[in-house]
This record gives structure tokens, sequence and C-alpha cells, in this order.
């Protein structure tokens, strides 16, 4: 039987730049409730940031858009972040999630895969040209004394 | 200016400071280009202590920087980096070309 999220929270917010911040913000006060360690709310902050930069450099490139991001703690201590956008999509994701494969201008590395691949458990990505991305995380926290939900 | 410069002649410190990330990322790069530009640093040493956060646009205003310096004859150096920032940098394999004191 598939788990159930012990919380669940659900933001929509405006492909802007000043939201980078926010995102990953809110990520991490979301996940600070299963008391994760300060590299692990770092290794969140910094793979949220990723993802919605990608929404706001390469989804909506000439405009703004709506970017969703569903945060869900399980029981198991598993933070999943799913951050979902209805813009152009990527053609070929194999080739975006290349290390130094950027589309973008020069303030991006092409790192941006790269980096929350290594931050986290699990990153998958979907995405249709035309009908937008969804980029689905996980990362599973080291266990702590006490881990309420 | 986001960033503190000290030092003389060619040899100069540069701090940055708070969060680095794309929607910062453009700002500090000219503030770096045009540092570098008008004092051609033999020695550029950047230090980070105060940066809160950085992603991967980090790399991208380091490796700028890395470049611009490196053209005209100088080296750059990483100080006092924090150990987020440090995470980042590393992932990106930059300590293999630059060094990162922490």
């Amino acid at each position: 039987m598939k788990q159930q999220p012990g919380n669940e929270v659900l933001l929509r917010f405006l492909s802007r730049s000043a939201n980078e911040g926010f995102a990953r913000t809110a990520a991490a006060c979301f996940a600070a409730q299963l008391d994760p360690t300060l590299e692990e709310i770092n290794d969140i902050k910094t793979a949220v940031s990723e993802a919605v930069t990608n929404c706001i450099v390469h989804a909506y490139p000439q405009c703004l858009g709506p970017v969703q991001m569903r945060l869900r703690l399980f029981e198991d201590r598993t933070v999943e972040i799913v951050v979902k956008d209805a813009g152009v999509g990527i053609e070929d994701v194999e080739r975006a999630r290349t290390p130094l494969f950027t589309t973008g201008s020069e303030e991006r590395s092409g790192m941006g895969f790269t980096i929350m691949e290594s931050f986290m458990d699990q990153v998958k990505v979907r995405s249709r040209p035309g009908k937008g991305t969804t980029v689905v995380m996980r990362r599973k926290l080291s266990s702590r004394v006490t881990a309420p939900v | 200016m986001s960033i503190r410069c000290t030092g003389e002649g060619r040899t100069l410190q540069a701090a940055l400071s708070g969060e680095v990330d794309h929607h910062r990322a453009r700002a500090l790069m000219e503030e770096l280009d045009q540092l570098i530009d008008s004092t051609a640093p033999r020695s550029l040493t950047l230090d980070l202590s105060e940066v809160t956060f950085m992603d991967s646009s980090g790399i991208a205003v380091v490796l700028r920087a890395w470049r611009r310096v490196g053209e005209l004859g100088g080296e750059l150096r990483l100080t006092r980096v924090p150990a987020q920032a440090g995470k980042v940098l590393r992932a990106a394999g930059l300590e293999r070309f630059l060094t990162l004191e922490e």
C-alpha cells in the first residue's frame, strides 16, 4: 500500500526570481517539523533553489507563469518535494541533466540538476514540450531520538 | 556595493555576503567584473564567510571571476568558505582547480 504523508503543504507562486528565496525558506521551515540536521536542511534548501530557479529561467523565459511546490513529510522521515510548472517543457531531459549543459544565461552554470541529484536521494523529471515540467525529489532524513510529524 | 573590498596594489580581498542565488547573481557578477577590470589583481581572495546561502548560480559567479582574473594573469582564491557553499562548489568539482579554504 502506498504510504500516506503525515503532513502536506501546497504553494503556488509566480516565477519571479525574488521567489527563489521564498521557496527554499518555506521548504526548510516545513521540513523542520522532522527535526533535520543543519546539513539536511541546507541540502533541501539548495535542491529547492535549483528546481525553482529552473522554472524561472527555463520554463517561462519570456513571461511570468505559475510555479507549484508541494511538500510532503512521511512517517519514515522522507521529505518529498514536487516542483511543477506549466512552461515550455524540456525537449531532451537526459541532456538537460548532463553536468555543465545549459541553455540559460550566463548566471547559470549548467549544474542545477547535478546539485539536485547530489543533495537528494532521488530526483525524477517528467516533461512534455509545450506542457511543462515536474521535478520530484525525495530525501530520507537521518533518524533522531524524537521524530514528531 | 554588496562586495566589500580591501587590500593594496594588486593584492585584493573581496568579501561577499548574503545569499548568492540566481536572483542576485547578475549584480554580483557585474560588481566583480568591475572590480577585476579596474584593478587587474595579481591575487584576488574572495572571502565567503558572510555568505549565508549559495546555489549553482554561485558556481557561475566564482567561475566567471576565476576566468577573468586568470585572463589578466592573476590568481583567484576562495577563503573562509562556509560548509553549505563549500558543498555546492565541491559538487561542481571546483576544488580541482581552485583552492577552497575553510
